[in-house]
């Protein structure tokens, strides 16, 4: 890269700019009073910038201040709305905490919150108060909170070493960084130590030996120190984005990135907060990574537990985090740099004794034989572990201890058969029976038991075979060699054997893994809907992780948990918690840091572009929440659930638009039709009675008495036609109610024939209906505009002299209804088009339809669960078929 | 011809200034003397003012429910309302009915039907005692002997049935809802099961009427109720 290339900021960071810039409008901007020490006035300076908003005009309430009783942090709250406190119960006492709930709902335009790295009560919805904070800058609300020093996470074992006082509540460097504004409140040492002797300094819970030890002015004077450099680096960032954002050309550093390789060794921890140091101090982005190779399965627990905390400490620290799955620490690790072109690799100083390096060159060399291009920064390690280890889990004795009890009866049959033999074979080929029963016991049982064959083995060939008999002392000196052998022999095997193994079990859990994905992501794809897909998802994340699934999906304002594995259901806790995993798109819920104590675990299903619900999982097993394996199979499972379902509802959203196109197009065909149907009859209308109007006194009577008949009929006709747009705009619309009762079918022909009485006048109609059917239940003023519109269009369409036919009947499961007339009939291909909306039947002479009757019947029989079907009647004419369930 | 003041009195309700006048209009035959207001506060007014013989009431007024009108007029006065209302509306007509409205019409109505059905109405409310038996086309029912014959001949009812049909015959030409009738003849516990009504009728018409799919004397009116037809 040259040095052109720094002298104007990128596109891409320009864009960066703008976006950040855009998303600071809706987040909130946090101000962070740093003080390098209690007492030195961070919370009545936050207090005095309070008040000076306030006077300005802002909106700013006390979301959680402590006092400590102090009168005067008291008085200075004066005039400030406080929000109340929450009440939490814990173990009987009632702690009080801030409630952020209260506070979002107030929505002020700046909350001030005490003590950002307080550790919340549990039962809180967070284990941190700063992930509340966060909760709030989100929410849009500006926070003015106060910290000290040693509680940022990247600080911890410096000021820890500089103090002795390991300090457990910390809080995550992305905050400092994120601070739109730092105020250092600062006083000189000696002035704290003085308002110390006044007892005008709280100091929560600390004894007053630690108080002592805390506060001597050696450690206040490096303290002070630390915190200053820290906002003078800040400030140096502030500086060089702003000159970066105006295009003010200066030296940059160069684009170098870090990367920090864990082991989950007890010292990766320390190796990643050198490489957050490392990356501060320069500027400039870094990675962690961990590299899982087929033997590191054979792990304990332990350190599986410790890479997913050294990996969740690097996130929090501002990491970008990998795990990668290789044979070679070495090859993956460079790869991997190389890929993030990654400048400079930082890896721990090798504790392995000499003779382990001999046999396998550790990894810090083979580093630097692959690096290429890239330095490799080699930090030491002391033996100084300066924070207590988790435990680690309890051994499996029940599984071990019958392992040695078999390797016991092992040996015990090995000497039983050697004695047996004893008469026919020289002490040294019985070697070879104990030499089988080592073989078998790393088989079977696993390295240690197999060590303890050996070992048995020895003793017992020895005591039992060796000559003299029943004493360890040896005759002659040749069996030294064969012991040693039989020893080295056994170790060996069971070393080999037990790696074989171990490679093996990792290959299958990997398989298994890899199968469960494979499975889960054919049956997304088989997935054609939602329905499916959901069902899918939960019976193979269930099926692969022993574990009980739920989805939620949104639902209008609410999660709604839409799928679920059997015997799980979600109270409102767990929805609340879903609900903010969804509204924070982070991980929440068991396992994670906020709202630890519910019972699931809830992970956002996020694709890079729109976040669609949530997986609520819950595990059998207790350890599973912790292992690295685990999350990173859920975080597998749940982007491919994410996209498959991204992919449902993009196909959901294209067929809508379709349907919204096809309905266009139908709406076009509605315009035309109102345009042209409803500006008929009017013209007929308006110009029989224009002509009347004008001439009525010269018209003949029965010229004016046809001009009279002609308006009145387009006026019915167009009234028709108003009444069929409005049933089907209505019956489109779902606002129809079917108001079923049981209904007389004899009466329902009356009510029809009785509608259309003048249009009958003297045609014949035939209505041949059985006396004995049953009454039906149906909407009868629906049904009974079904038999006028197909009556009408009878009428209309067949001749005036032929008749219409109208007949029922009925077998055990429906009623049928048939109209049958001798008109034209309908062209074969089109009887199926019939029912659709504007198609007309190419019309006779006078006759004209809206296209809309029979589309209305179809509409109402279905909604009554029936069918309706037009077909051509045999010698002429159409039928029309209604059948309705009768139950 | 009688003098103004002994003519019938009318009250159209209508906010539509077309369809007063078009009201206005086929009703000034000299048979009836002409009142109209355009709200319901008004026609309430008017109702007490003028002492209407008949009103026509559109449902849909501006200012207060049309089905109110009536329940408040009701309050006080036996006038017969005769209510105008569009056709998509039938729990509109049902609740107006029910309400003590005593006919409807559904727009557009011709002006025949319209004169029609004010005529029955005026006669139906200056009826004074009602005739011990009552006369439709070939149909007569005789009260005080509780005999109801067709062309002559004598038809056998269950007391139900003759319930049923002496009601719908004392309102001859009277829409009577659903719940009218069960109420009548059921008591006010059958009023969810409309089928027994519709079951009866259907009995009833197969002994009266000579085609039941064209009935001449019991009328359905859909989604309403039933209607004797008046001569």
């Amino acid at each position: 890269m040259t040095f052109d290339d720094h002298k104007r900021p990128s596109p891409e960071a320009m864009l960066k700019r703008a976006l950040a810039e855009e998303a600071d409008t809706t987040i909130g901007k946090l101000k962070i009073f740093l003080g390098y020490a209690a007492g030195v006035g961070k919370t009545y300076s936050m207090l005095e910038a309070a008040h000076e908003r306030k006077r300005e005009g802002w909106d700013v309430v006390a979301a959680y201040v402590e006092s400590h009783g102090r009168a005067e942090t008291d008085a200075f709250l004066e005039g400030l709305e406080i929000v109340p406190k929450a009440h939490i119960e814990y173990h009987g006492v009632t702690l009080p905490e801030m409630d952020t709930d209260r506070v979002l709902a107030r929505r002020p335009q700046i909350a001030l919150v005490d003590e950002l790295a307080h550790t919340n009560v549990q039962g809180s919805r967070h284990e941190k108060r700063w992930q509340d904070v966060e909760e709030l800058l989100a929410a849009g609300i500006d926070v003015y909170t106060t910290v000290n020093i040693q509680h940022f996470e990247s600080l911890n074992d410096i000021v820890a070493r500089i103090t002795g006082v390991v300090v457990r509540e910390t809080v995550p460097d992305r905050l400092l960084d994120k601070a739109a504004e730092i105020r250092l409140v600062d006083i000189p040492p000696d002035e704290l130590l003085q308002r110390l002797r006044e007892g005008k300094v709280y100091i929560a819970g600390q004894a007053a030996q630690a108080v002592e030890k805390f506060f001597r002015t050696g450690n206040l004077i490096a303290l002070r120190e630390l915190s200053l450099r820290r906002t003078a680096a800040l400030v140096d960032d502030q500086m060089r984005a702003y000159m970066v954002s105006r295009e003010i050309p200066g030296p940059w550093p160069a684009a170098e990135r870090i990367l920090v390789c864990v082991s989950g060794s007890p010292f990766s921890e320390r190796l990643i907060r050198t490489a957050r140091r490392l990356s501060d101090e320069m500027n400039i982005p870094w990675f962690t990574v961990y590299v899982e190779t087929p033997g590191s399965s054979r792990h304990l627990q332990e350190n599986r537990e410790r890479v997913w905390k050294d990996l969740r400490l690097a996130e929090s620290l501002g990491a970008h985090v990998a795990t990668i799955t290789a044979t070679s620490v070495a090859n993956a690790v460079i790869d991997y740099a190389e890929k993030q072109n990654v400048t400079k690799i930082v890896v721990g100083k090798p504790t392995k004794s000499r003779w382990r390096e001999f046999l396998l060159p550790p990894l810090v060399d083979q580093l630097i034989r692959l690096s290429g291009a890239i330095d490799i920064y080699v930090v030491s390690i002391q033996a100084d572990i300066i924070r207590p280890r988790p435990q680690a889990p309890e051994p499996k004795t029940s599984i071990s201890l019958t392992g040695y009890i078999v390797s016991v009866a092992l040996v015990m049959a090995a000497t039983f058969l050697c004695l047996l033999v004893r008469p026919f074979l020289a002490p040294t080929n019985m070697v070879m029976i104990y030499l089988l029963a080592v073989v078998l016991s790393a088989l079977r049982l696993g390295l240690k038991p197999a060590i303890l064959t050996a070992f048995l083995g020895v003793l017992a060939f020895d005591f039992f075979v060796v000559p003299p008999q029943l004493t360890f002392s040896v005759a002659d000196t040749e069996y030294i060699l064969t012991f040693i052998a039989l020893f080295s022999v056994g170790v060996i095997i069971s070393s080999l054997v037990s790696k074989v193994r171990e490679r093996a079990d990792a290959v299958r859990e990997r398989e298994e893994q890899t199968a469960s994905l494979y499975y889960l992501s054919r049956d997304l794809a088989a997935a054609a809907n939602l329905e499916t897909l959901l069902a899918a998802v939960t019976k193979n994340i269930g099926e692969s992780l022993n574990a009980r699934i739920a989805v939620l999906l949104p639902e209008g304002e609410r999660l709604k948990v839409t799928a679920a594995s059997r015997e799980l259901a979600l109270g409102e806790k767990e929805l609340a918690v879903a609900e903010w995993a969804f509204r924070n798109r982070q991980p929440a819920g068991r396992g994670t840091g906020t709202l630890g104590s519910s019972e699931l675990l809830h992970l956002p299903l996020m694709t890079s572009a729109s976040l669609l619900g949530i997986l609520a999982v819950r595990l059998e097993v207790e350890s599973g929440y912790r292992s690295t394996q685990t999350r990173r199979l859920l975080d597998a499972f749940t982007s491919q659930t994410a996209m498959a379902l991204e992919r449902v509802q993009l196909s959901l959203r294209a067929e809508q638009a379709q349907i919204l196109q096809a309905r266009e197009t139908l709406e076009r065909a509605l315009l035309n039709s109102i345009s042209h149907d409803l500006r008929t009859p009017l013209v007929s209308i308006t110009g029989a009675l224009d002509t009347l109007r004008d001439k009525i006194h010269t018209l003949a009577d029965e010229a004016r008495l046809e001009l009279l008949d002609t308006a009145w009929e387009e006026a019915e006709r167009l009234n028709r036609f108003v009444s069929n747009l409005v049933e089907m705009t209505q019956l489109e619309a779902g606002a129809v109610k079917l108001r079923k009762e049981y209904c007389d079918i004899h009466d329902l022909a009356g009510c029809a024939l009785a509608a259309l009485e003048r249009r009958i006048g003297t045609r014949g109609i035939e209505v041949r209906l059985p006396p004995d059917l049953p009454m039906v239940r149906m909407d009868m003023t629906l049904m009974t505009q079904v038999l006028v519109n197909l009556l009408d269009n009878a009428l209309k369409y067949s001749p005036v002299t032929s008749p219409i036919e109208i007949s029922a009947s009925k077998d055990t499961t429906r009623m049928t209804i048939e109209f049958a007339d001798r008109g034209p009939g309908i062209p074969e291909k089109d009887l199926k088009r019939v029912f659709d909306k504007f198609y007309r039947i190419p019309v006779p002479e006078g006759a004209s339809g809206t296209g809309l009757g029979l589309s209305i019947c179809k509409g109402i029989v279905e909604a009554h669960g029936g069918v309706i079907m037009a077909e051509n009647r045999i010698g002429g004419g159409l039928k029309i078929i209604i059948e309705l369930p009768l139950h | 011809m009688p003098s103004e003041e002994k003519l019938p009195r009318i009250l159209v309700v209508d906010d539509e200034p077309s369809i007063l006048r078009f009201l206005r209009t086929v009703l000034n035959t000299g048979e009836f003397s002409l009142h109209q207001a355009e709200n319901g506060h008004a026609a309430l007014a008017a109702a007490a003012a003028v002492r209407p013989d008949v009103i026509l009431l559109d449902l849909g007024l501006p200012d207060m429910d049309g089905v109110e009108v009536i329940q408040r007029i009701r309050e006080w006065s036996q006038v017969p309302i005769i209510v105008l209302s569009v056709r998509e509306r039938e729990d509109d007509k049902v609740k107006a009915l029910d309400a003590g409205a005593d006919d409807y019409l559904t727009k557009p109505f011709g002006v025949a039907e319209l004169l029609a059905r004010i005529r029955v109405t005026l006669r139906r409310s200056t009826q004074q005692t009602p005739e011990p038996v009552v006369r439709v086309d070939e149909l007569e029912i005789d009260m005080p002997r509780r005999r109801v014959t067709i062309r002559g001949e004598e038809v056998q009812l269950t007391p139900t049935e003759y319930d049923l049909l002496r009601l719908l015959a004392i309102h001859a030409g009277k829409v009577l809802t659903h719940n009218q009738i069960l109420k009548q003849i059921w008591g006010p516990g059958h009023l969810e099961q409309p089928h027994v009504l519709r079951v009866t009728v259907s009995n009833l018409r197969r002994k009266i009427e000579q085609d039941v799919s064209r009935p001449r004397y019991i009328v359905t009116e859909l989604g309403v109720g039933y209607r004797m037809s008046s001569a």
